[in-house]
């Protein structure tokens, strides 16, 4: 019966081992295959023209440019409104917050934003700035719920990026002589940001992606031009990707494809650009 | 120069303080125009029609339950997926995968959590649901299941990142001192590191189950928003509606002010409700035991 | 790290003057422009576009937004003053004109073409013909299975569009209701409520037990259309412009546009275009029924 024990013991690791691995590939090969798999499929209707042409014929030829475009302003808006003020939260969190109640209560409303789902800030959106700001549908708008959507992961990130500064760097430039604000500007900001900018980054890459905030906030099926001002409506690559693949009949499938695979690669650059920045800090890191 | 140093460094700690509340801020104006707008629900529309079975807008009938069962056996099925398999990626990256696997691992896995929802659900409607469909033949493959596989993939990252935090936090010495005793390294895991880091585990799989019952398009695209009121474990197979994708795909047609619109605000409020639901008693159980832990260590 | 940031601004800058430049190059010619909003019916929304589409390649100073959103979006912006034309596949009901008045707004109501309401299967399918009450007492849930309306054994799959759509009141009243304004049936609960015309045809197309319905305009070549009798015993009739326009077919209806009183100017050009023969030429290559031009005040 003794003689059975190390055997069974090494056997179920064995076993579980391999269970879990595979578990693991089996999470991690369907990201790939989705990836290639749109790849394959819409590589064939990418070129100049799709990327750079207007849609044409009902949105069944021509190019997606507004849509492209469309995000790009989007992104750039969130940028605007969620990073200055994403940033500046976590700098408080991390350097000059202390546990009291308040700063707990912070805590819970960050976590707490980063759980409403997306389509709940699209209502938030068209109720505050679509209809009660009287921004109506429009690029600001959007941008406004998008980056309201951002802030949390901005704010987390910042602030693990910033407390992972070790101490010792504050301590002694106060010893030096300089203000707190000094301290934190030159040296915590400057050592943190790489992963300050990966956290934002990532937050865009998700903003990028969403379609449910900006449903009713500020996407349109169809413009004939580019949008003017912030006031003005805007396509976006996920709205259109939802528009062509639902709505639209007759929609030719490469077209579809292609627009998914443009979104997937908007989406996936900024990854990899976060992706490198935090590693190549990581390397560089002298702590 | 002091001076001016002096008035630069306060307006700019103000402002970093202000920053700090916003976060507040927000949450409370969110919870406010959910509720002013989401409250007149309760003056207008007859509130037996609100508990009813039947949810048919048009005709009056804005009985939710339907909408929430569709949601709740969406995030179930959600969780069944994203439960094992994102707890099983997280213990083979943090304890069993060699470093260069890990370091591929890792961004593949934030990958997936970057992969928009509307791609997701955009494949969903092409190539999963008629697969499933004929598969299991189905009558047709627009399902609650349907949804809560792909729902499973987007809420994996979260418990994958979570847990594997939470692992990776566990003192080197809990695993060393199994070692030492003679167990096997999966031993140490199942009964030393994997308990020792169940509290953030349990953080993880809230968080993804926070994130599944928030998706939207991938819902609204694949589980076919039939109003259904889901109770057996058969209508797994069967088309829902989800809360979100109710909102989703009623809000841009409904007149401001109408009762309709009220009524898709109170979704939005028993949405936001319960994700702070889930919230609240996530950080509670993180609370709760590091208080514990704090017990034990000192 | 320092050296990726001026090649990140120099980026940011290229992306932005290129936009920036392609944008003020379309309005280069813009300086007169006459915007038109278009928004509504999902129904009408491709029609919508592609007389856009002409008549902005003809008129290149006019420039025409077009947004879909369902019927009651269209009017609900007509009321608030933020289109200039609502699309609508419904005719605007008594409490949206009460709303519009209290508004300041009066609609004004014009048919821009007529739609034959198809009713499509799989092409597989071996049922062909059906009347109005069979087709009802599938959609109210009395028949579940093929075999009840002399198809095979297979269980009945219903498709429809959302509540909110203009399409979905029509078939609900006219057909679902048998044109009863009495009569309080509904949709049988499993009837999948897909956000989209394009939902329905997809999943028809690939689901040999699905039925749907569409407007003709989206039916394409490869699906089924069921020949409807309007009673037991008459002709079966498949929809089509000569069927529509002598009413032997049974469920077409008008589709309009509701200007704020009666236009003028750009607008009063664009619908005068639409009344055209061009206009409604396109309406019959899209699948539509082309209009017979009347204007008149609801």
């Amino acid at each position: 019966m003794k003689r059975l024990l190390p055997i069974n013991r090494h056997l179920t690791e064995r076993l579980a081992f391999t269970l879990i691995t595979l578990m693991s590939f089996a999470t991690v090969i369907p990201i790939v295959a989705v990836v290639i798999y749109i790849l394959i499929q819409g590589a064939p209707a990418v070129s100049l023209e799709f990327l750079t042409g207007f849609p044409r014929d009902g949105m069944r030829q021509g190019g997606i440019l507004p849509a492209i475009i469309g995000t790009i302003y989007l992104t750039v808006g969130t940028a605007i409104f969620s990073v200055p003020l994403g940033i500046a939260a976590a700098i408080y969190l991390s350097e000059y917050a202390s546990d009291t109640p308040l700063t707990r209560t912070i805590r819970i409303a960050i976590i707490n934003l980063a759980g409403i789902p997306s389509v709940v800030y699209g209502l938030f959106g068209l109720g505050l700035f679509v209809i009660f700001l009287n921004f109506g549908t429009s690029i600001l708008a959007a941008s406004l719920t998008l980056s309201i959507m951002t802030l949390p992961v901005i704010i987390s990130t910042a602030e693990e990026a910033l407390r992972s500064v070790p101490q010792a760097f504050r301590t002694v430039s106060i010893s030096l002589g300089a203000t707190r604000w000094q301290t934190i500007r030159r040296i915590v900001l400057k050592e943190a940001l790489p992963g300050i900018l990966t956290g934002v980054i990532l937050g865009l890459e998700r903003a990028a992606g969403e379609t449910a905030p900006i449903l009713f906030t500020g996407a349109a099926f169809f413009l004939p031009r580019l949008p003017q001002s912030p006031f003005d409506q805007t396509m976006a690559l996920p709205y259109h990707l939802f528009v062509i693949s639902t709505q639209v009949p007759e929609m030719p499938i490469q077209i579809q494809y292609g627009t998914a695979l443009v979104l997937l690669v908007f989406v996936l650059t900024m990854n990899l650009i976060a992706t490198v920045i935090r590693s190549r800090a990581r390397a560089k890191r002298q702590w | 120069m002091e001076k001016s140093l002096n008035w630069y460094e306060f307006i700019i700690t103000r402002s970093i303080k202000a920053s700090g509340y916003s976060a507040i801020l927000f949450v409370a104006l969110i919870f406010f125009f959910l509720v002013r707008e989401g409250v007149p629900t309760f003056f207008e529309a007859d509130l037996a029609s609100l508990f009813s079975l039947r949810w048919y807008p048009i005709e009056e009938y804005y009985g939710i339950l339907p909408l929430i069962t569709g949601s709740l056996m969406v995030t179930l099925g959600a969780t069944l997926v994203a439960v094992p398999f994102g707890i099983g990626t997280a213990i083979y990256i943090s304890e069993i995968a060699p470093r260069w696997m890990r370091e591929i691992l890792k961004p593949l896995v934030e990958l997936l959590g970057g992969l928009p929802s509307v791609v997701l659900g955009f494949l969903g409607i092409l190539v999963l649901s008629p697969f499933l469909r004929e598969f299991l033949d189905l009558p047709t493959g627009l399902t609650a299941f349907t949804g809560s596989l792909l729902l499973g993939g987007i809420a994996v990252p979260t418990v994958v990142s979570v847990a594997e935090d939470a692992l990776d936090a566990v003192p080197r010495a809990y695993r060393e001192g199994a070692w030492a005793l003679g167990a096997t390294r999966w031993q140490t895991i199942w009964r030393v590191t994997f308990p020792a880091a169940r509290s953030g585990v349990l953080t993880a799989i809230m968080l993804g189950v926070g994130r599944a019952i928030g998706e939207t398009m991938t819902v609204m695209m694949v589980t076919g928003n039939a109003p259904v009121l889901a109770l057996e474990l058969g209508s797994l197979f069967s088309p829902v509606r989800t809360m979100t994708a109710t909102i989703a795909a009623e809000m841009g047609e409904v007149a401001a002010g109408s009762t309709h619109y009220h009524v898709l605000f109170f979704i939005g409020m028993v949405l936001f409700l319960i994700s702070l639901g889930v919230n609240i008693a996530a950080s509670s159980v993180v609370f709760r035991a590091k208080k514990r832990a704090e017990r034990i260590l000192s | 790290m320092k050296r990726f940031i001026p090649l990140a601004i120099a980026t940011c800058i290229l992306v932005f003057s290129t936009s920036c430049g392609l944008a003020s190059s379309e309005t280069a010619s813009d300086s007169s422009a006459a915007y038109i909003e278009n928004k509504g019916s999902d129904t009408i929304v491709n029609l919508a576009l592609a007389w856009a589409e002409r008549y902005q390649g003809e008129h290149p100073e006019a420039r025409i937004s077009v947004t879909g959103g369902g019927s009651g979006t269209g009017i609900a912006a007509l009321i608030n003053g933020t289109v200039d034309l609502a699309n609508a596949s419904r005719q605007i009901k008594a409490e949206e004109i009460d709303q519009a008045q209290a508004n300041g707004v009066e609609p004004v109501e014009h048919i821009i073409a007529r739609d034959a309401i198809a009713v499509i299967v799989h092409p597989d399918n071996p049922v062909s013909e059906l009347t109005l009450k069979q087709i009802s007492d599938i959609y109210s849930g009395k028949f579940s299975n093929w075999t009840e309306v002399g198809g095979e054994d297979r269980p009945i799959v219903r498709l429809s569009r959302e509540t909110n759509s203009g399409t979905h009141v029509y078939f609900l009243e006219t057909v679902v209701r048998l044109g009863s304004s009495e009569d309080k049936t509904l949709f049988s609960t499993d009837t999948l409520l897909l956000p989209s015309s394009e939902g329905i045809i997809a999943e028809v197309r690939q689901n040999p037990n699905a039925i749907g319905y569409d407007g003709l305009g989206y039916v394409p070549e490869d699906l089924k259309t069921i020949a409807i009798a309007e009673e037991e015993g008459g002709a079966y009739v498949l929809p089509s412009i000569p069927t529509v326009n002598d009413k032997t077919y049974p469920i077409a209806r008008d589709l309009y546009m509701y200007t704020n009183g009666e236009p003028a100017g750009t607008v009063k050009e664009y619908l005068d275009w639409i009344f055209g023969s061009e206009a409604q030429e396109i309406v019959a290559e899209l699948g539509f029924v082309p209009a017979l031009p009347t204007t008149s005040s609801p």
